[in-house]
């Protein structure tokens, strides 16, 4: 299985360097959790390894291919999906609209295909179950037909990961995939992360909230002023004062 | 009668020049003011083959799009990598290099001269003659604009083109090409914009850079915005109120030179009044004031 990896990868945003000289290889199984205090470049990173930003230095890796100069779509097609801490979705439309659109190699997204609907009509039934069906495991399938934007904000969480997953993309790289929601919900995502990772998915997520990261985490990368600062299990690792005084800081 | 012939003729024409922009403004959410530009490329290029070559209108009219495809893609390839105000200046850019090559290639367009005596259509040995048979040749033309826009957009191409009006990063990490959604777009709506220049040539028989002028996209623009940006019917009502205002402006004392300059005031008041009140257009879904 193809493993995500950077070497030297160093990013500033004019006098502040957000990624300094950062090297990891992510596990190609499990759930790994990026930890570390506001401003240590975990935004950064995800946003760099997925095409979003250009490092100043460094290379990304999917296995033995580089991704570094790609863009952000044709990472995505190679099966590294994310969500942004920000939440993002088309907010007007419903939330099975916001999936199907994420549903890869649309006949019908081909000019010809649009105009002429040959074998659209069959493919899009196929993508609309696949969508519903992705919106049940969420547990959003009763709000199938409501807008986006309309929903509670834990839903639209839940909505955009069950857009990542429609993708089809086997790593997925989510930003703070827990944080302002109810604890309720929050064990709900969480559960789900864990039902991905038993189903074969590779989950990177940004996490501000310790005990969320204890809950489901198999490895935990701590950073710091753009730095990797530890990682290991997260028994080990959240156990250091070391690191819980530089994170509470 | 005939007058009112002519105006409808000219509301089917603009209803296709605003239904191809909205293609990109209402559904892409990309600003443009270069669809009058593409106007002129389909009529300069559909009068220069009947004028010159004796080209049918249909072969005319096909080259003109054709065309109009091809000059979409220098201008959107380098262009549509660029965001929100930078994209219009680029447009409003290319809009002017194409009015002074209209107005500036004597040996091409003869200039502010024009092109006199095209041909009137003949389609299948049906001679487009009276105002009448134009309005039911617009009128077949609007329609085939409408189906190709309505084909367009209520398919999955139309949804990833609404996802990257809502917001492009998100397209993006879904693994769609934005960019290649962009230039599609763009180059459906110059074709279109090109049959509707075509059809005016051979409509009013003469062609000159005047009808490619920045304030004639503005015009599209406006058409688009008041009607509706994203709404199917938006083209068509935005078409019917800024082609037939003007026209009432005449009935209610106004001379006609006075009438044409109140024009562009009552453009501007409306856009105004549009935006404050009613961001969505007489009947859309998409509106600016968000």
């Amino acid at each position: 299985m193809e493993a995500l990896r950077c070497e030297g990868l160093s990013k500033s945003f004019d006098a502040t360097q957000a990624l300094a000289n950062v090297s990891l290889e992510f596990p190609t199984s499990g759930i790994t959790a990026i930890i570390g205090p506001n401003g240590a470049g975990k935004t950064t990173l995800i946003n760099v390894l997925t095409g979003f930003l250009r490092p100043d230095a460094g290379r990304c890796f999917l296995g033995r291919r580089v991704i570094t100069r790609l863009a952000p779509h044709r990472i995505a097609q190679l099966g590294v999906a994310r969500t942004f801490q920000d939440l993002r979705l088309i907010q007007l439309v419903t939330a099975l609209d916001n999936v199907l659109v994420a549903r890869p190699n649309q006949r019908g997204e081909r000019l010809l295909g649009a105009l002429l609907r040959l074998g659209v009509a069959a493919e899009e039934a196929r993508n609309r179950q696949a969508a519903i069906d992705l919106l049940r495991f969420v547990g959003l399938e009763e709000k199938a037909l409501e807008l986006a934007g309309e929903l509670s904000y834990g839903e639209q969480k839940l909505l955009t990961l069950a857009c990542c997953l429609a993708t089809e993309a086997r790593i997925l790289l989510l930003d703070e995939p827990v944080s302002g929601v109810h604890p309720e919900m929050a064990s709900r995502i969480l559960g789900l992360l864990r039902r991905l990772r038993d189903e074969g998915k590779v989950i990177v997520f940004i996490e501000h909230d310790i005990s969320a990261v204890r809950q489901v985490a198999d490895l935990v990368i701590v950073m710091d002023e753009g730095k990797v600062i530890a990682q290991g299990l997260p028994r080990d690792v959240l156990e250091r004062p070391e690191i819980m005084e530089a994170y509470l800081a | 009668m005939e007058y009112l012939g002519h105006v409808l003729v000219l509301v089917a024409i603009y209803t296709v020049l605003a239904a191809s922009l909205n293609v990109l403004v209402g559904h892409a959410g990309i600003l443009s003011v270069a669809q009058a530009a593409f106007y002129g490329v389909g009529a300069y290029a559909s009068a220069l083959l009947a004028v010159r070559l004796g080209a049918p209108f249909i072969v005319g009219l096909l080259a003109g799009m054709v065309v109009a495809v091809l000059v979409s893609f220098v201008v959107s390839l380098p262009s549509l990598r660029l965001h929100g105000d930078y994209f219009v200046i680029a447009t409003f850019g290319f809009q002017m290099i194409l009015y002074s090559v209209f107005n500036n290639w004597m040996g091409l367009t003869d200039g502010p001269l024009g092109i006199p005596g095209i041909p009137q259509p003949v389609i299948f040995g049906w001679r487009v003659e009276s105002h009448f048979e134009f309005l039911v040749l617009a009128a077949v033309l609007a329609a085939f604009a409408y189906l190709v826009v309505w084909r367009i957009t209520a398919s999955p191409f139309g949804r990833v083109l609404h996802a990257i009006r809502e917001d492009e990063v998100f397209a993006q990490a879904l693994g769609k090409n934005t960019l290649r959604f962009k230039v599609t777009a763009f180059a459906v709506s110059a074709a279109l914009a090109a049959s509707a220049g075509s059809l005016y040539a051979h409509y009013i028989t003469y062609i000159d850079p005047t009808s490619s002028t920045v304030m004639e996209s503005i015009l599209v623009l406006s058409m688009v915005i008041i009607g509706g940006a994203g709404s199917p019917w938006g083209p068509l009502v935005g078409a019917v109120v800024l082609v037939t205002l003007p026209e009432a402006l005449r009935f209610v004392g106004f001379p006609s030179s006075v009438a044409a300059n109140l024009r562009q005031i009552v453009y501007g008041v409306l856009l105004v009044i549009m935006m404050m009140f009613r961001p969505r257009g007489l009947v859309g879904r998409y509106g600016f004031g968000r």
